[in-house]
């Protein structure tokens, strides 16, 4: 028999099938049956007839937009003073910035947790505040790597050009830099946004259970056996990411015009 | 020429990076509406110059006036001039019309009002929407893009890419457009297309036109005046007429279009002897000076043997359309011939040129001189950032060395050489030069090679710039790494101080 090419496609192929593409009819199967397996809309209906399962919701997103926000405003000049041959003559410094992603999840955002109350932050009186700072602590690596790499491949002339026309540096940020890292920022945004959005262990620990994410909400359910109700939020969850991924498609396109970011 | 015709001057402008100097006192005046071309090779500072004159780059001193002021350390975004880049550098986020309309929508026009007081008063203000609609279409216009307005930059090809940068330059009506490269992205047949309609918008905008470029034929086709600089330095300024016919020295006959070049000698009045002969010229040097000699290959006639001047032998031949390129040997040097008429390879023919086709000029270099050397306590030269091993006797007639490496003269004295300042020289031909980079005592890159009939002559510069000048017989290629060593005996020294002092 000749070999085929595409035959190295199938252990991906097997894979998705079990992992992916399985799981979601799970997921699907059970949001729309009750415990006794039978067929019902009840979920849907419970989860918006309780305004807390909204609010939970409603959270969540005013968490996830602050952090996207928070850090692509601390992530964005950074990136551009490390992308500066001038201030970072080797890869030293982003180094620095990545390394944090190297130290256990787990062990990172406890430590954070008794730096911030060592510090006077308590995570109990100060829960909201303390789940943004780890929150930002921990996805502004995500928001520096997607954003370096795009202004990396920037060409200098176009910032030349724009001067050469007239424009002075504030201006030449705003229509020449800012539009033209765009894929960058996209990616950034849509790498913090959405697993901001399901995260629960860093609002967990440093919460001490205050601030309910989404995710941890999922969580609960699964955890007290009630994987029906759990699975139509994740189905839930599982919709507005793509509605978001979606919208993010439309300001991604680059000069070629093809898709640079990465989702 | 009247002063306040002059739009734009440089004056001892230099520049330098981490410490290399890329431009070096440069001086020049653009006339108002001309057609002025940098010529150049790949980085002579030609690039570093227009773009110092744009103001992306500030010189390290010097002054440029525009206008009779002075806008050396003024931003770009504040000065009336606009550039057309290498590689365009469109914005790839706006359309064409957004491209074109980007200096526009910035910019501010002054106008004259009547205040409440009823005096006259002069405000600026943003140009409105119909007026820089109107100034795009008309921008579109003159490069041929008027159903563009639309497009996305990035779907254009290199050509229309082009058309859009100079659309977007000459849109915000500058007084000097600058244009670095423009074309050198094209294909040749886009390029001579290109070249035409650049020479063509240039008279009808009557905007001076600063241009660079590193392809001559670019250069001579479409400047009213031409800048050939070399390593940071002007070599010569001139019409193409002047600068092909007069080259000043044996790097601009090189450069530009094909050249011979030889080592003459002036033998007596307006006669020079070269190529084994003696030829009338209508230069003149003093006698017995060593000059270089450039003729045109389409300048040298050929005639069958014994009729001519010299004899030669046809030992190649290239059909280049229009005429045959003949490479002849007149004994060891090579001549080079442009000629319509064929003649096959082997045939035994003879030379003449015309006395006032005989182009003489003075050597630039006659041998590699070193003001600043010294002698160190092993008796060994130091110069150009190495020591050498040389004849230290030579220094004194008669001298000798004693066994502690004393000098010692005929009359008896003892002196210790270390740190006496000599004057080294080393004629060129007497460099050695080897890719074995172990070899050498010093090594070097080739920044300039120049055939003069039957050898190159290479200036070979060091990482600390100093400069060797090697002739040799070997082809190498330009920005070769090289190791340089040169044979003890071939160092000439003179004394530069008074050797009393060192008396022991």
């Amino acid at each position: 028999m000749k070999f085929k090419r595409k035959y190295l496609s199938f252990p991906y192929v097997l894979f998705l099938i079990c992992f992916i593409i399985i799981p979601v009819f799970f997921i699907i199967y059970y949001a729309f049956t009750n415990k006794g397996g039978a067929f019902t809309f009840d979920n849907l209906l419970k989860f918006f007839s309780d305004s807390t399962n909204v609010n939970v919701l409603l959270i969540s997103f005013v968490y996830a937009i602050l952090n996207t926000v928070i850090c692509l405003l601390i992530g964005y000049p950074l990136a551009m003073i490390l992308a500066n041959k001038n201030y970072n003559r080797s890869s030293v410094m982003v180094m620095l910035f990545v390394m944090p992603m190297w130290i256990n999840f787990i062990i990172r955002t406890s430590a954070t947790r008794d730096v911030l109350n060592w510090i006077g932050i308590s995570t109990g009186a100060n829960s909201g505040l303390t789940t943004m700072i780890g929150l930002v602590y921990n996805y502004l690596p995500f928001v520096i790597l997607p954003l370096y790499s795009t202004m990396l491949k920037m060409d200098k002339s176009q910032i030349e050009a724009s001067a050469d026309l007239g424009a002075n540096r504030f201006v030449t940020f705003f229509k020449v830099i800012i539009p033209m890292t765009m894929p960058g920022i996209v990616s950034a945004a849509t790498m913090v946004f959405m697993p901001t959005l399901s995260s629960y262990v860093i609002s967990d620990i440093l919460s001490e259970y205050n601030v309910v994410l989404f995710g941890s909400y999922i969580d609960l359910y699964f955890n007290q056996a009630d994987w029906n109700f759990g699975s139509l939020m994740a189905l839930i969850m599982l919709l507005l990411i793509g509605i978001s991924v979606f919208i993010s498609r439309k300001f991604s396109k680059d000069e070629t015009g093809g898709r640079t970011s990465l989702w | 020429m009247e002063k306040n015709d002059v739009i734009l001057e440089l004056i001892n402008v230099n520049k330098s990076f981490d410490g290399s100097i890329v431009v070096e006192n440069l001086n020049l005046s653009v006339q108002k509406g001309e057609f002025v071309t940098f010529l150049g090779p790949s980085g002579c500072g030609k690039t570093t110059t227009l773009r110092m004159i744009a103001g992306l780059e500030m010189p390290d001193s010097g002054q440029i006036l525009l206008n009779g002021m002075d806008i050396a350390q003024l931003p770009p975004h504040k000065r009336p001039l606009n550039t057309v880049f290498q590689r365009y550098a469109l914005f790839p986020h706006l359309d064409v019309y957004d491209n074109i309309a980007f200096g526009l929508k910035l910019k501010k026009v002054s106008y004259q009002t009547t205040n409440k007081q009823g005096n006259v008063i002069t405000k600026t203000r943003k140009y409105t929407k119909d007026e820089i609609d109107a100034k795009v279409k008309k921008a579109l216009k003159i490069v041929d893009l008027e159903s563009f307005e639309c497009r996305n930059v990035t779907t254009l090809s290199g050509g229309q890419q082009q058309r859009v940068a100079i659309a977007r330059a000459i849109v915000n009506e500058p007084e000097i457009l600058l244009l670095d490269e423009p074309l050198g992205a094209l294909d040749l047949k886009m390029r001579k297309e290109m070249q035409l309609e650049l020479k063509e918008m240039h008279k009808k905008l009557g905007i001076t036109f600063i241009y660079v470029t590193h392809d001559q034929e670019e250069a001579l086709t479409m400047s009213d005046r031409i800048v050939v600089i070399e390593d940071g330095v002007i070599q010569q300024i001139g019409t193409p007429l002047d600068i092909y016919n007069e080259p000043a020295n044996a790097f601009v006959a090189d450069f530009i279009g094909e050249s011979n070049i030889y080592v003459g000698t002036m033998i007596g009045p307006q006669k020079v002897r070269f190529l084994g002969t003696t030829w009338d010229c209508v230069d003149d040097f003093e006698i017995n000076e060593k000059v270089d000699v450039v003729v045109r290959p389409e300048d040298i006639i050929i005639h069958s043997p014994n009729e001519g001047k010299v004899k030669a032998k046809i030992v190649n031949k290239i059909f280049k359309g229009i005429h045959y390129q003949f490479t002849a040997m007149v004994g060891n040097n090579e001549v080079l011939i442009q000629s319509t008429v064929d003649h096959p390879v082997g045939q035994d023919i003879s030379l003449t040129i015309e006395p006032d086709l005989i182009q003489i000029m003075k050597r630039e270099y006659t041998a590699n001189i070193y003001e600043d050397a010294y002698i160190n306590k092993n008796n060994e030269v130091v110069f150009a950032g190495a020591s050498w091993a040389c004849d230290v006797t030579q220094l004194v007639e008669g001298a000798t060395l004693d066994e502690k490496g004393y000098f010692i003269t005929p009359n008896g004295k003892k002196y210790d050489l270390d740190d006496i300042d000599v004057i080294a020289t080393i004629d060129m031909k007497d460099i050695e030069i080897s890719d074995n980079l172990e070899e050498g005592n010093i090594t070097g890159q080739i920044i300039q090679m120049v055939w003069k009939g039957d050898h190159y002559q290479l200036i070979i510069r060091t990482e600390d710039e100093e400069d060797f000048i090697v002739d040799t017989e070997w082809t190498w290629n330009e920005s070769d790494t090289v190791s340089i060593s040169i044979d003890s005996s071939k160092i000439k020294l003179k004394l530069k101080a008074d050797l009393s002092k060192y008396e022991i």
